[in-house]
């Protein structure tokens, strides 16, 4: 089947099977590997990106559930690093491996664009669902702290959240 | 500018080379700091490193440094380059730097493992770096006809003060192009006090990589015409193919080729204690890895499922108690006269602890991805020991290890399943059969359920206190698994385990069952267990002495016999490290000093391994369902006389705290008719983030010992740390792992 995808402001068509998840669709066919797989049924998070603004998993959402959507991933927070959540993960030395980073950005960012001054506790329950084995929970936190200030002290440089796709949408 | 020679000590015990993998568990034996680098590659002693090797740079300054580890997050890419930018002396923003492929005649050992990275590089890496100083200065002097001792060198320059000469790095460049790489014992390093990168935090090397999506991990590789592979094996372990509904999966969306893998052969009577790395299984290969993956799912294969399938968790626990009741199989150590010990104990303390097999579970799982061309075989990896790796592909493919070229690429963490390279091997045999290029990539229950498991163990404790509360005599009991006097991999336990030579009466005796289950080194292997089980009985033992914890084990510490000055120190434990760490923890953690509310109470553990010191406090509250909720955590660390990246450095330890706290509390493998009873995450829990301590305090013990490695020392100790501290909050003594199988649970 073909579908329409907008994914980081662009539009593509992806030919595929109705009940293909999205991850692959993203990771396999539109060449966006900066999303990844880890469990493959929702409890780790690693594959979250944004539908619609809202941070969803891309591992259990199907090809015939994103519609007209846009797509936002982490390619899409900004090429050159300058949203302020990877600003904040890049001053922080938020990363071990690395490997769930992409997904806590997504969980971080959405959370930003609803709740742009979180508390410890917004963030924990906003950020519960991600896994990191490496442990960097601490300085994830702090890092989500630090993109709320980045985010406040620079208002409409850049703006939280699912930026690319909801200016095409606009 | 300064120079010294390098006076720093090394103890002789910080050359002990720790072999992981070995079939009979940890092998020990003592070697030059060279000679480790060049033995854990097996083969002759590895040439000293050439600076041309690991140095480029561009006529522009630009300075290349090639990063020689597997990097799985453990922060090597960063730390090994930093060594060599110091001692070159260039600012650490000239750099750039580079993975290498796995060429150990350039770049001498490569792997990742024992927390080896640092007391393995951290002189010869320096070096490397110094040898490129020198070849610019020697470039420079004799373009400018002056003595090589009239110059010196900052910020990628070489300069000569009296005629005013400069000269940046790339003006020299290719000069130095045709210059040897100098004797690396000639030359002097930096005095310490020089250090502007040592040191000095840096951030990941691959951090914006990371934060744009960069596809920079081992999942991430794409090659030109590539297929991509799920591969089903025998969900019990030496399982064989029979037949397989192959017609039927070929015509599924997507599917390109499906075909049976034959594994290596294994001996008909039972499960070898070292397994090989290639199973028999069904590959099926299709234009998107989800397609592929989806019709494993139609897969019917007939297994014949050999004699794996008896084995079973419930009959592992039953085994180990009748043993234990019949007695020892072997005697592993025996100091003094325990028995007599014991007659003369005025209490004796008797307990029996258990801990399960456990999961590696990275989050990337295992994959790799190869092509074979040219008669060669071509492969994306990011094995933890490539080059093992790459002799198990030749070996099992029929080739020449030189034909077997590995480019090593990013991994979404190891903690040491990426020891083993079954994974590398399959992708290779997959993708020779197949005749395109091949990415395997494991789903997460294939990687929870065909894992090299941490081994399970039992120990059945014994010890003896005197009038005074002093341990006289203590006995263990180890059942482990094996066949006579082997161990299955990374189930051994030391005979100079603590507190040998602490106690004067110490027995250490074991037994062994089979398994039917590949188990291996999991971060800080036999110690993630050990430390639990010793430290839970030792606190114990303080409790039946009437004595403060830490004050109990300072004691224990002050027990052991002197050893005569200028002799070697014994193998174990180092009294006075260990000392040191434990009292800068009370301190840091207000030991004894705090008044906590009820239900909120402090634990303490120690542990000695990977060469580094390491103890720790934890403080809990435990409220009513026993809910358990760690405060904060206290670690303090002996690891050396330099820590090489601290940004690095405190947050490894901290993740160690945590995972220490997912095995602890959530983590646990078992066998029903040898198969893996545990799929997914939901069943082998981790700790998230509302969950984790909001603070762990590191603070570093700077010692005068050469540096070493604390990927995995920082992780033993918090098990009985947290342990310890849920006893002392709630008066419940657990003694088997994990806890929620005594109805504790995270707050």
């Amino acid at each position: 089947m073909a579908f329409k995808l907008n994914v980081n402001g662009h539009t593509s068509t992806v030919d595929a099977p109705a009940d293909m998840p999205l991850l692959w669709a993203l990771r396999d066919i539109l060449d966006l590997r900066g999303t990844k797989y880890g469990c493959g049924i929702g409890q780790c998070r690693a594959c979250t990106v944004h539908l619609g603004g809202q941070a969803v998993q891309a591992c259990l959402t199907p090809l015939s559930m994103v519609k007209d959507q846009p797509i936002t991933t982490i390619e899409g927070l900004s090429a050159d690093g300058t949203h302020p959540v990877q600003v904040a993960w890049q001053e922080i030395d938020v990363a071990q491996c690395g490997y769930c980073q992409a997904g806590q950005m997504m969980s971080a960012a959405a959370l930003l664009a609803k709740n742009p001054k979180p508390t410890d506790k917004d963030i924990d329950t906003a950020m519960n669902g991600n896994l990191c084995r490496c442990g960097t929970y601490l300085r994830i936190r702090a890092a989500v702290h630090k993109a709320a200030t980045l985010a406040s002290a620079a208002p409409g440089t850049k703006s939280m959240g699912a930026a690319p796709a909801m200016r095409n949408q606009e | 500018m300064k120079r010294r020679e390098e006076k720093t000590r090394f103890e002789r015990r910080s050359f002990l080379k720790i072999s992981l993998l070995a079939g009979g568990g940890v092998m020990l034996g003592l070697t030059t700091e060279h000679q480790a680098v060049a033995q854990g590659r097996g083969g002759p002693p590895a040439p000293p490193p050439d600076a041309h090797n690991f140095i480029k740079v561009a006529p522009d300054g630009t300075v290349t440094i090639m990063a020689k580890n597997p990097e799985v997050g453990q922060g090597v890419k960063t730390m090994l380059p930093m060594l060599i930018a110091e001692e070159l002396d260039v600012d650490w923003k000239q750099c750039k730097i580079a993975q290498a492929d796995y060429d150990e005649s350039k770049f001498t050992g490569q792997s990742a493992g024992g927390s080896t990275a640092t007391p393995n590089n951290f002189m010869p890496m320096r070096q490397v770096g110094a040898a490129g100083r020198a070849l610019f200065v020697t470039a420079a002097a004799k373009t400018w006809n002056v003595p090589e001792t009239e110059c010196t060198t900052g910020s990628g320059r070489v300069m000569h003060k009296a005629s005013g000469k400069s000269a940046g790095y790339g003006e020299l460049t290719a000069k130095v192009a045709s210059l040897p790489s100098p004797d690396l014992g000639t030359l002097k390093l930096k005095d310490p006090s020089e250090y502007k990168i040592i040191g000095h935090s840096q951030t990941q090397i691959d951090l914006k990589d990371i934060v744009t999506g960069k596809p920079i991990f081992g999942i991430d590789v794409k090659l030109p015409g590539m297929l991509h592979a799920s591969f089903e094996r025998c969900p019990v372990l030496g399982g064989r193919v029979v037949s397989a509904n192959l017609d039927e999966i070929k015509k599924l969306p997507g599917v390109k080729q499906a075909f049976v893998v034959k594994g290596a052969d294994f001996p008909a009577t039972g499960i070898p204690l070292r397994y090989p790395d290639l199973v028999d299984g069904v590959a099926i290969l299709a234009d998107t890895w989800w397609q592929a993956n989806q019709a494993r799912k139609q897969l019917k294969v007939q297994w014949d499922e050999g004699t794996a399938a008896a084995a079973s968790s419930t009959a592992f626990a039953q085994n180990a108690d009748e043993m234990n009741k019949k007695g020892p199989q072997r005697t592993l150590r025996n100091d003094g006269d325990v028995d007599a010990a014991f007659k003369g104990a005025v209490k004796v303390v008797e307990a029996a602890y258990s801990y399960p097999f456990i999961s590696h579970a990275p989050l990337e799982p295992q994959g790799a991805t190869a092509h074979f061309h040219d008669g060669k075989m071509e492969i994306w990896t990011n094995s933890q020991q490539p080059g093992p790796g790459r002799r198990g592909v030749a070996q099992t493919l029929g080739l020449q290890a030189d034909d077997v070229v590995l480019h090593m690429v990013r991994g979404g963490g190891g903690f040491g399943r990426r020891l083993t390279n079954d994974y590398m091997v399959e992708a290779a045999a997959i993708a020779k059969q197949a005749g395109v290029p091949v990415k395997l990539l494991w789903s997460r229950e294939d990687d929870m359920e065909h894992d090299y498991y941490r081994p399970g163990g039992f120990q059945y404790l014994k010890a003896g206190l005197d009038a005074n509360g002093k341990i006289v005599a203590w006995q263990n009991h180890f059942v482990s698994y094996g066949e006579g006097e082997q161990f299955v991999a990374s189930a051994a336990m030391g005979a100079t385990e603590f507190p040998q030579r602490f106690v004067p009466n110490y027995a250490l005796k074991s037994s062994v069952q089979p398994l039917g289950l590949r188990t291996g080194a999991l971060r800080a292997p036999s110690s993630n267990a050990i430390a639990f089980v010793t430290h839970s009985f030792i606190d114990e033992l303080a409790h039946a002495a009437g004595k403060d914890a830490v004050e109990f084990r300072m004691d224990l510490l002050n027990q052991a016999p002197a050893v005569a000055a200028g002799a070697a120190l014994p193998p174990g434990v180092n009294a006075e490290r260990m000392k040191g760490v434990l009292q800068l923890v009370a301190e840091k953690s207000g030991w004894g000093k705090k008044t906590l509310p009820k239900g909120t109470a402090m634990g303490v553990g120690f542990h000695f391994s990977h060469q580094g010191y390491f103890a720790e406090v934890a403080e809990v509250t435990v409220t009513g369902g026993n809910k358990v909720k760690v405060n904060k955590v206290w670690v303090a660390a002996d690891v050396g006389s330099q820590i090489v990246n601290p940004s690095g450095a405190d947050n490894i330890c901290q993740g160690g705290i945590i995972d220490g706290m997912s095995e602890l509390m959530n983590q646990k493998i078992t066998v029903e008719k040898g198969r893996v009873v545990q799929t997914n995450y939901h069943q082998h829990g981790m700790m998230r983030m509302a969950q984790a301590p909001p603070e762990i305090e590191v603070h570093y013990l700077k010692t005068t010992y050469g540096p070493t490695g604390l990927g995995e020392p920082a992780l033993p100790p918090i098990l009985p740390a947290v342990a310890n501290a849920i006893f002392n909050a709630s008066g419940k003594r657990v003694r088997s792992l994990p806890f929620s199988d005594s109805g504790f649970s995270w707050a």
